[in-house]
């Protein structure tokens, strides 16, 4: 049983038809340091294509670490490196040769606190899509009416798309967030606590949101909601202390963990 | 592992080839501000490697006596710094003498008696003088506050003081002119006080609340709670600030050249007329040549060791509070 | 100790007196001394602003702002040639201080984090921010007036912008750093190389703020004089198209014209001031109220 806990990824993948557990992010002896301090000890994990993988744990556990590592967004800050292997359809993404940019226009990311950008709905969405492509005009406007469609604002915002991103309210903001990320057409996109700052009306629309994007994007979410987790995700890994305590499909995480930990925290013991 | 050539394969399927914008714009854009940051640091060495070699003459020929002598004769090619230092610390003195005490009065009115309502006009009243520019004030120096200066105060003083030992000389205006060290010091007293007033209220108002309230919850006065409570807790950034105002008030220029007098001469007494550094280099710069040129110079670096030192001070107080 | 125990609150005479004498005439004092201070302040401001328009406007004259400075002793003229090349001055200045401001702003806020020669740059800019403006004349004398052989326009305003570049540095850093550091985040997560999510979202979070240090920067250079004095002098007509020799402006006239002894000048030099004075506390008033905003927000 504890066998199964420590090296989960080999026992998954190895144990189900391949078709619909295709691995798109493998993580192998991921270590990583915030200074001195040691913030992920020797993780391993996989995530599947095309699902959604929820990462919970209680604050500091490294989960919303772990998260920053796939797009490498922690080397904006010289003091915090990864060392080990992230495997995104094979490539190790913290190789030093992998082009930043490039790699964050396939990963895309989703904060905590909307992050609208200084500028109108639609400059918003077509930021990204202009680092990456050139488009002319009428196609940018697909473009951007499709992703703003796919997270469910075209219809609030289609008349004022002239007008400041910022001037929406706090749920609108974040799916304006995610219309941006989508826009990209990245391969995964990271949700880090997506609803923690927005009122349960704008978390509805977004777990909603995430469900339909499933179809398209693999999706990983850090969530401190662990209703949230159950309700969204396929997966589940439970980190504790930066360490990967346990990982399996969610509603084994829920309904009946390996780990002691893990069924303490899931049951509110502690956290 | 089946599954994860699966899902190279997917990745090929999937993923086409991204072009980035260009990397060498983004170089070109931070080595533009880097060249920018580093052009902060060549101005500095440019101001000091500037008045250091033109004041390298005077220096090789005086040496040290440069500092101590009070000649100042176009005509014999005999130059001193002294008159110039001593009144630039007096003035400078006089200036904190007055204008310490007014600016931490506006800053307690502000922060802790003023009502609400007055707080932003007068703020803003106080931060405006600071626009002012200094040419102004010393209009205002010298054509309303001097001659209302000599009348109320200097003549009436000198008759009184006249003859008198230590007071007798140090109060004593030989011409009662309103102009001299003790009205710069006045004016430069003016000037400093919005800034060492405006960063003291700042610091002030970052006390908590709490510690404020807590002290007049024991029954404290306002007395006590500024001079037990708040002064002790923002002390040594308003040292800063005071230093700030120090730096400011030894090299200000105009204002000072129009109320100073820009005689060469050393007097005991506050009223009589002298120089800053400053004001000589502004009165004689254009009219010199040769040697006093480069005696000119060597006054701007010793004003330059001067200032730099008090600002260096300042802002390493300053500072050490915005970290903590 | 005893004297004074704060939770009797039952107002008797007997014991409000146990509140010593001193400490109640300490705090009246206090009172009084701040407020006393704060009206001479506003007092000060008051009479300056009085002096100014009381003389300015006994200076004005129709042709104050169509002809140039008259010859000494002279009848007539006005200040068109200095109100213009002030403004030339100025504006060179801000042209020149603006890029690099705001670039070694950047530099300070975005790219220098931790860094030592960062924190060097930093500190030593806060000296220069306070640093005798007559010693940056000295500098540009010696840098550009010596080896040019002449006074000119260029070099006043080189002056003013060193002047003005202290200010917009500051302004910048603080502002860039008012920023969240999400929104970089954000931006870098959707692929942005650096310079490009300072310029198009870190820039225009801060645009407010920055344009106000712009302002501030201006309303400094506006009425600076002792640079002025060994770089771009003065000049009784109007300048010459190439800045070269000396270029009349409002601080060095209003300086040569006070002290002179003609009272057609010393009208001029009210006049001038009269303006100057204006346009900057105008300038301060605008750069308070651009802020504004984005403190609201």
């Amino acid at each position: 049983m504890n066998a199964a806990s420590a090296l989960p990824t080999g026992d998954l993948s190895r144990g189900n038809a391949a078709t619909d557990r295709a691995i798109r992010i493998a993580v192998k002896n991921l270590n990583f340091y915030y200074g001195s301090f040691h913030g992920l000890k020797n993780v391993n994990l996989n995530f599947y294509d095309r699902k959604v993988t929820a990462l919970i744990g209680p604050s500091g556990c490294g989960k919303s670490t772990l998260l920053r590592c796939f797009n490498r967004i922690y080397s904006l800050y010289p003091e915090q490196r990864a060392e080990g292997e992230i495997l995104l359809d094979g490539r190790n993404v913290l190789d030093s040769n992998v082009d930043l940019n490039e790699l964050r226009s396939r990963i895309g990311m989703v904060f905590q606190k909307p992050t609208p950008f200084p500028m109108s709905i639609y400059d918003n969405v077509a930021f990204g899509l202009r680092l990456y492509e050139k488009l002319p005009k009428a196609d940018l406007d697909v473009r951007v009416e499709e992703s703003l469609r796919k997270s469910a604002l075209w219809d609030e915002v289609k008349d004022k798309l002239k007008q400041a991103g910022t001037g929406l309210s706090g749920g609108q903001q974040q799916r304006l967030c995610i219309a941006r990320t989508v826009a990209q057409k990245p391969e995964v996109i990271l949700f880090d606590e997506p609803t923690s700052a927005l009122d349960p009306i704008s978390t509805g629309r977004i777990e909603e949101l995430m469900e339909q994007l499933r179809d398209e994007f693999t999706i990983v979410i850090v969530t401190h909601n662990m209703q949230q987790a159950a309700r969204i995700s396929q997966y589940t890994a439970f980190m504790y202390l930066g360490e990967l305590v346990e990982f399996g499909q969610t509603d084994k995480i829920f309904m009946n963990p390996n780990e002691r930990k893990t069924q303490d925290y899931i049951t509110g013991r502690f956290g | 592992m089946p599954a994860l050539s699966q899902s190279i394969a997917i990745a090929e399927t999937r993923s086409t080839p991204r072009r980035g914008p260009s990397r060498g714009l983004d170089a070109v854009f931070r080595t533009c501000s880097y060249a920018a940051a580093l052009l902060v640091l060549l101005v500095l060495a440019g101001i000091l490697g500037s008045i250091l070699y033109g004041g390298w003459p005077v220096f090789r020929e005086f040496g040290f006596g440069f500092l101590t002598s009070s000649a100042w004769n176009i005509g014999t090619e005999q130059y001193g710094a002294l008159v110039a230092v001593i009144g630039t610390l007096a003035s400078a003195v006089i200036a904190l003498l007055i204008g310490v005490p007014v600016s931490l009065g506006i800053a307690i009115f502000l922060t802790q008696l003023c009502p609400g309502w007055a707080r932003k006009p007068v703020a803003m009243t106080i931060e405006l003088l600071a626009a002012v520019p200094s040419i102004i004030y010393g209009m205002w120096g010298l054509f309303i506050f001097a001659p209302i200066f000599a009348r109320f105060v200097q003549i009436p003083l000198s008759n009184l003081v006249e003859g008198l030992p230590v007071v007798g000389t140090l109060l004593y205006a030989r011409v009662p002119s309103g102009v001299g060290i003790f009205t710069a010091g006045i004016i430069l007293a003016i000037m400093i006080v919005p800034f060492i007033a405006s960063i003291a209220r700042d610091m002030l108002d970052q006390i908590p609340t709490v510690l404020r309230e807590s002290a007049y919850g024991i029954g404290c006065t306002t007395w006590e709670v500024v001079r037990h409570v708040l002064v002790p807790q923002a002390a040594v950034s308003i040292i800063g600030a005071i230093m700030l105002g120090l730096g400011r008030a030894l090299g200000e220029t105009m204002a000072v050249t129009f109320v100073v007098g820009n005689a060469n001469r050393l007097s005991a007494s506050i009223f009589d007329p002298s120089s800053t550094i400053a004001s000589r280099i502004a009165n004689e710069f254009n009219e010199a040549d040769g040697l006093q040129l480069n005696a000119l110079m060597a006054l701007g670096c010793i004003l330059f060791v001067i200032t730099f030192i008090v600002l260096i001070v300042a802002r390493l107080l300053t500072r050490r509070v915005r970290a903590a | 100790m005893d004297a004074t125990n704060p939770l009797v609150t039952t107002p008797s005479p007997l014991r409000a007196s146990r509140v010593r004498p001193g400490r109640r005439v300490a705090d009246r004092a206090l009172r009084i001394s701040c407020l006393v201070a704060t009206v001479v302040g506003a007092v000060v401001l008051g009479s300056i602003l009085l002096m100014l328009i009381v003389e300015g406007i006994r200076g004005l004259s129709p042709t104050l702002f169509t002809q140039p400075t008259p010859g000494p002793g002279s009848e007539g003229g006005g200040i068109a040639n200095a109100i213009l090349g002030s403004l030339v001055l100025t504006t060179i200045g801000i042209v020149v201080a603006t890029p690099v401001g705001v670039m070694a702003g950047t530099y300070l806020a975005e790219y220098g984090r931790g860094s030592k020669l960062a924190d060097i740059i930093r500190f030593l800019n806060d000296v220069l921010l306070s640093a005798p403006s007559i010693l940056i004349g000295l500098f540009v004398y010696t840098l550009m007036v010596r080896p040019m052989g002449t006074y000119s326009g260029w070099a006043g305003g080189v002056a003013l912008a060193i002047i003005a570049v202290p200010v917009i540095v500051r302004t910048t850093e603080d502002m860039l750093r008012l920023v969240p550091g999400t929104l970089r985040e954000a931006g870098a997560a959707l692929g942005a190389p650096p310079s490009k999510v300072i310029t198009s979202v870190t820039w225009r979070a801060a645009s407010s703020g920055i344009v106000t240090g712009i302002i501030l920067a201006l309303a400094r250079i506006a009425g600076e004089t002792a640079p002025l004095l060994f770089t771009a002098l003065n000049n009784n007509s109007w300048f010459s198209p190439n800045l070269m020799g000396g270029v009349a402006n409002l601080p060095v006239m209003i300086y040569q014209f006070a002290l002179s002894p003609y009272p057609n000048w010393q009208g001029l030099a009210w006049a001038g001031a009269l303006l100057i004075t204006t346009t900057i506390l105008a300038l301060s008033i605008i750069a308070r109220l651009v802020i504004k905003p984005q403190n609201a927000r």
